[in-house]
């Protein structure tokens, strides 16, 4: 076949043709019935004295069998039925079988959508949270769907963390993550909050509440410092590495007339 | 000051809304107080009616007779090179930088405000320069009153002879 560029053209030009020749032969029903061409100036027309008593032989077509042959199990039932493919209606049940539902999907078990435009190693401006207004890397999506971002932590000391996407503003921005190893042991439960067994009851501590104050764990300082370190060098290899550098710095924020749904991030 | 634009038959407008919103066209012919049949050969607005105040009137002008077919209009549009004149315009530059700083992403913005903060530092050390030179000179200090009546004897010689030289012209 010749490119379909080149079939294309005079087939329409075709097709164009032969509705106008169309248009002229058609035998157009003027009204009530009552038709532009008479029987015999279609007969005519239509050239049908061509096919005056000639036969088409008729194709037979093969039919499907209605019926199928099924073994039956034990002595006394002749061996086998003969069956209708074809339920006659009065074999199919009234009423609708109760089926069982499958069980609720937990939680756990939802689909996670993630906008399209949150790639890992895109920068996020945050938008709640202690941190909000920071620029962010964007690390992973975690199983529970949440983002897994980090600041660095030494460049804005926004640490490895999690996030609603809802919560983040991703940008055109992309730094190339792909040589950067993430710990395995970073995932959900990783992140999950501790609760301190509560005390037994004893006299006088009911209300004497310790105030607890947030600090990191060794691990997880061990755990910040190796992320930063390979993401850092991922932001060096960076062509613009000292702007990049400066921008994940600075804060985000809107000027005088400046909408957030009319700009492009 | 009078009007210096009107609506007219060769008026060159800028289509500010609609379909079409950004491009140049010739005024054709005025249809009523609100309508005119407007025509872009040369820059791809097919002949067609727009409210007036979609339109926003440029200082160009073409010659060309009302109602006058497209032939004619691109003829008259090609010869007083409009095209041409329109992109050396300030408005036109400022419909591109417009456009440009809409296109503009957060990372770019950024650089912009670094940039232009670079960019006043410099000046104000420029300007500092400048300043403390003359304080240096002494133009910032306080006058006694003998130099101010000076100055002021002087300045109003300098009038004098601008006020004699204006009447002889």
């Amino acid at each position: 076949m010749a490119d379909p560029k080149t079939k294309k053209a005079p087939a329409a030009k075709g097709a164009a043709k032969g509705a106008v020749t169309k248009r002229n032969g058609l035998n157009a029903n003027l009204s009530n019935g009552v038709y532009r061409f008479s029987r015999s100036r279609q007969y005519h027309k239509k050239a049908l004295w061509k096919f005056m008593g000639k036969k088409t032989a008729k194709t037979v077509k093969p039919q499907k069998p209605r019926t199928v042959e099924k073994p039956i199990g034990g002595d006394k039932n002749g061996g086998k039925r003969v069956v209708l493919i074809k339920k006659r209606t009065s074999a199919y049940p009234t009423a609708n079988r109760i089926r069982k539902h499958p069980t609720k999907k937990l939680f756990s078990e939802h689909r996670r959508y993630t906008r399209p435009t949150l790639t890992p190693g895109t920068v996020c401006i945050l938008l709640a949270g202690v941190h909000k207004g920071k620029r962010v890397v964007l690390m992973k999506v975690l199983k529970s769907g949440l983002l897994l971002v980090n600041g660095p932590f030494k460049v804005n000391a926004c640490p490895l963390r999690r996030v609603h996407q809802n919560f983040v503003i991703a940008t055109s921005t992309t730094i190339d993550i792909s040589g950067v190893k993430l710990p395995e042991k970073i995932n959900d439960d990783y992140f999950r909050r501790q609760r301190v067994k509560r005390a037994k009851k004893e006299e006088g501590e009911i209300f004497a509440k310790k105030e607890e104050k947030y600090a990191p764990s060794e691990e997880r300082k061990k755990d910040q410092a190796e992320v930063d370190k390979q993401l850092i060098e991922a932001i060096r290899k960076n062509p613009e590495k000292k702007t990049m550098f400066a921008y994940l710095k600075s804060m985000f924020g809107l000027r005088s007339s400046q909408y957030p749904h009319r700009i492009k991030f | 000051m009078p009007f210096q634009r009107f609506v007219e038959t060769g008026r060159v407008a800028y289509v500010a809304d609609g379909s079409n919103r950004g491009k140049l066209v010739a005024i054709v012919d005025v249809i009523d107080q609100t309508r005119a049949l407007v025509d872009g050969p040369e820059s791809g607005v097919p002949r067609q009616e727009l409210r007036l105040n979609q339109l926003h009137l440029t200082k160009f002008r073409i010659p060309f007779a009302h109602s006058a077919r497209t032939k004619v209009v691109r003829k008259a549009w090609k010869d007083a090179e409009i095209s041409k004149k329109w992109e050396e315009s300030s408005w036109c530059k400022r419909v591109q930088n417009v456009a440009k700083r809409r296109e503009m992403n957060d990372f770019d913005r950024f650089k912009l405000r670094r940039v232009r903060k670079h960019r006043n530092h410099l000046r104000t050390i420029a300007y500092r320069r400048l300043t403390n030179k003359k304080i240096k000179e002494g133009v910032f200090k306080k006058k006694t009153k003998e130099e101010l009546v000076k100055i002021r004897a002087d300045s109003a010689k300098a009038r004098a002879g601008k006020k004699a030289k204006a009447g002889k012209k």
